[in-house]
């Protein structure tokens, strides 16, 4: 793990501080992946318990975003720090913003998955898993990138996206056949529709986690920009 | 699409951004630096500088204590012409002429270019006198004229309001940071084109430093402005064009909002952020 840029400031102190800060960030980050699974575990396989626990571990999440935000506001009143200091500082603030929201995805998913408990309406299963594995693997890449400090996979992390959503879309034309079959259907398959869609962000939410990376280590904003224009920033081969 | 949309759509985002830099003024080069080299004797302080300065526009040099920042802050008007030790090489051509020519007259070139430095020093006559003093020594000594450029280069200083019935006291019984300003009064009422300014704030307390930092973001606007320091974050607050030394070599210039979020050159990042190399 390549830390030599956290340290090596004059200021031992510091070195301590954004070291802290980054392991900080890392426990969330941890803490949001392993909501995520237990969320969609409790949603198919119906595991009540399961689903409680996750609702109220995103209380925790969201302590440790706020801690996070406080500390980052702090080093940057007494510090006022610079170059790759700030931007890595920005990057954070930035990066517990979107595990924030993913946790609140977790959230989401355990809500209906007590929502649609005992109900055959958990259709279809096997896509459902897929993807969730496919946004999960996506996120936890982009963790470690961020952990390594390293856009080296980012152009990788990114690509997946569009199997994320060619997956959702191939999930809705599903869940719109069941609707049209029956009406009756309607209001628990659009419980599944948000299930869904929570997934799909949550691939939205690592790919920016990726285009903040890129901006921490290259100083280049990379938002709202297609998949080739960002693998030509970034200057990575896939 | 109404018009007002077609305003926003026609805006450039990168000059947005960049703030400071979006150009009303033009790139017009005031100050050039061409391959100098400065020695002490024996010791090369400068080696082979060489970087443009614009018009109206504030250029700081930043860089731990010895790297020669001051030392080519001299070089511009020509104050290390009275240490016996320095011999100089290459060129600083202001507005195209280089200063370092042989007809070019010292006494006339620092009327072009003012420096004010770390201590202020006033001299010991009013107020008054201290403003007027660079007219005087030209000859002026129409009281009408004198009268109104006191007035002008005080307000220019921010002084006026504060000063306009104690013009006959001593400059002495002012604060520092009131005599700081009074200095640099002193500096444009002979209307120069460029200011040096060497650590102009280091002896000051925040508050006036904070109001040289206001004064300089006014003065641009009339003149050239280069400034040393070592406070980087005032580096930060009032340049447009940061350039960072060390031992001697600039090592990087560029648009200060640039220099200090993304370094190109890793000796700046390791100074800036306060770490050793």
């Amino acid at each position: 793990m390549d830390n030599s840029k956290l340290g090596h400031h004059i200021s031992e102190q510091f070195n301590k501080e954004l070291e802290d800060i980054r392991n900080k960030v890392l426990t969330m980050g941890g803490l949001v992946e392993q909501q995520i699974e237990n969320a969609v575990e409790a949603y198919t396989t119906g595991n009540m318990e399961l689903a409680e626990q996750v609702i109220k571990g995103d209380n925790q999440v969201d302590a440790m975003e706020l801690a996070i935000d406080l500390e980052c506001t702090q080093i940057m009143a007494l510090r006022q720090p610079t170059a790759f200091d700030l931007r890595l500082l920005i990057t954070v603030l930035r990066v517990i913003h979107e595990i924030e929201r993913v946790g609140d995805k977790a959230e989401r998913i355990a809500e209906m998955a007590i929502k649609l408990a005992g109900s055959d309406s958990r259709f279809p299963h096997h896509e459902l898993e897929h993807m969730a594995e496919l946004v999960m693997g996506m996120l936890h890449d982009a963790l470690d990138a961020f952990a390594r400090m390293s856009i080296e996979d980012v152009p990788a992390i990114t690509a997946l996206d569009d199997n994320v959503d060619r997956e959702y879309d191939n999930i809705l034309r599903q869940l719109i056949t069941r609707m049209m079959e029956d009406p009756r259907n309607i209001t628990r398959t659009l419980d599944v529709l948000w299930t869904v869609r929570a997934l799909e962000r949550i691939g939205d939410h690592a790919c920016y986690i990726c285009e903040h990376l890129v901006y921490m280590i290259k100083g280049e904003d990379v938002r709202h920009l297609s998949q080739a224009e960002l693998e030509d920033r970034v200057g990575v081969a896939k | 699409m109404s018009a007002q949309q077609e305003r926003t759509h026609s805006i450039d985002m990168s000059s947005v951004l960049r703030g400071k830099e979006a150009s009303e003024h033009t790139n017009e080069v005031c100050i050039k630096v061409e391959n100098l080299n400065l020695f002490y004797g024996e010791k090369q302080a400068l080696h082979g500088i060489n970087m443009e300065m614009l018009k109206k526009r504030v250029t700081a040099y930043i860089g731990p204590s010895g790297c020669g920042k001051s030392t080519l802050l001299r070089c511009i008007n020509r104050m290390n012409d009275l240490v016996d030790s320095a011999r100089i090489d290459g060129k600083i051509l202001l507005d195209g002429e280089n200063i370092y020519d042989k007809e070019v007259r010292v006494a006339a070139l620092r009327r072009r270019v003012g420096m004010v430095f770390q201590k202020p020093n006033p001299f010991p006559k009013s107020i008054f006198e201290n403003v007027a003093y660079g007219l005087r020594i030209q000859g002026v000594n129409d009281k009408r004229i004198l009268e109104e450029t006191v007035e002008n280069a005080l307000r220019g200083a921010a002084l006026w309001d504060e000063m306009k019935d104690r013009l006959n006291d001593n400059a002495l019984g002012m604060s520092g940071g009131q005599q700081q300003r009074l200095v640099i009064a002193r500096a444009i009422a002979i209307e120069p084109e460029v200011l040096l300014l060497d650590e102009p704030a280091s002896a000051l307390d925040p508050i006036s430093t904070l109001k040289i930092e206001e004064l300089i973001n006014e003065l641009k606007e009339k003149y050239t402005i280069v400034i040393v320091t070592h406070n980087m974050q005032q580096a930060a607050r009032v340049s447009d064009y940061t350039a960072f030394m060390y031992m001697g070599e600039l090592i990087e210039i560029g648009a200060t909002s640039e220099l200090f979020t993304n370094p190109v050159k890793k000796q700046t990042e390791d100074y800036i952020t306060g770490r050793y190399g």
